[in-house]
């Protein structure tokens, strides 16, 4: 079956979507075809994957040294009597 | 969102012990919680001692209104959307007086984001995460963004959680997390491409191209 092309605009405002599988399978479909041929828009898909990944990996962002200790002591002394 | 292998049961047992008087059982509570809801208060504030202290209150207020949590929905959640609204309450405070910032209004989520066209950088390797400069990116990358849309991003992307719950948390629909993770994450691959195209180089240095031009 033949599939219909989307434009590069339409691939991109669906990009997250795609990501995360939140999109018709009809569209997904097309969206792969479009990837298969047009080198821009997969590495758009490559590069966004790719800060998705990098940022959940857990270790961008950590906790302030301390950060726990401190927590403790205030809801000690707060939460005393 | 990481949390500890406990399972929802002793949760619930926790709280109501909490709940009952034996305060000092609040910290074992929380403690799963504590990066989430440090992270959260850091995505509305974009400075560590303000999320530092915003956390806390925010820990202190659940404490107090811990008996009005309704037990259908998400601890993680709840927490999260205290420590938000502390945060956004806290910086409409720091801000009184000064002006209003254009980036607060809600006037963008129509309109379609651009990418840059950035050839590809396709593999990153998250060992590179240890390295600060790159820890360092994020974190500029991620303060580069207007605050509805790094608050989102933070939850979905940093914080995993869902399109709902994010929604839940900070107050808007499912459709408007969808439209702002959108322009979020394009807006951070067209921040952070860049700086790998030399500015620093990870490992083998097998992705140093990252121009066309």
């Amino acid at each position: 079956m033949a599939t219909i092309e989307i434009s590069c605009i339409h691939v991109w405002r669906e990009i997250s979507n795609y990501i995360d599988g939140e999109i018709d399978p009809e569209v997904r479909r097309r969206m792969e075809e479009h990837f298969k041929g047009c080198e821009h828009c997969s590495a758009i898909l490559d590069g966004t994957k790719n800060v998705v990944r990098l940022v959940g990996d857990g270790h961008a962002f950590d906790l302030p040294r301390g950060f726990s200790s401190r927590l403790k002591d205030r809801l000690e002394k707060e939460l005393k009597g | 969102m990481k949390q500890a292998s406990r399972t929802p049961e002793y949760e619930l047992a926790l709280m109501e012990r909490v709940c009952s008087g034996e305060k000092h059982l609040f910290y074992e509570l929380i403690q799963p919680y504590e990066r989430s809801v440090y992270i959260a208060a850091h995505s509305v504030l974009q400075n560590e001692a303000d999320a530092e202290e915003v956390a806390q209150e925010a820990f202190l207020k659940a404490f107090s209104h811990l008996s009005t949590f309704r037990k259908e929905s998400k601890f993680s959640t709840w927490l999260i959307q205290i420590a938000i609204n502390e945060a956004r309450m806290k910086r409409r405070k720091d801000r009184k007086g000064l002006y209003e910032s254009i980036d607060q209004q809600n006037t963008d989520d129509e309109g379609d984001y651009f990418p840059r066209d950035f050839a590809d950088w396709r593999e990153i390797p998250s060992e590179a995460l240890q390295r600060n400069e790159l820890r360092q990116a994020l974190q500029k990358a991620l303060a580069s963004l207007d605050e509805k849309y790094r608050e989102v991003f933070v939850m979905r992307d940093i914080q995993n959680v869902s399109i709902a719950e994010t929604a839940l948390a900070l107050g808007i629909t499912e459709a408007s997390v969808k439209t702002r993770l959108l322009r979020a994450r394009l807006q951070m691959r067209d921040a952070l491409a860049p700086g790998f195209d030399g500015a620093w180089k990870v490992g083998d240095g097998s992705w140093k191209k990252v121009r066309p031009w």
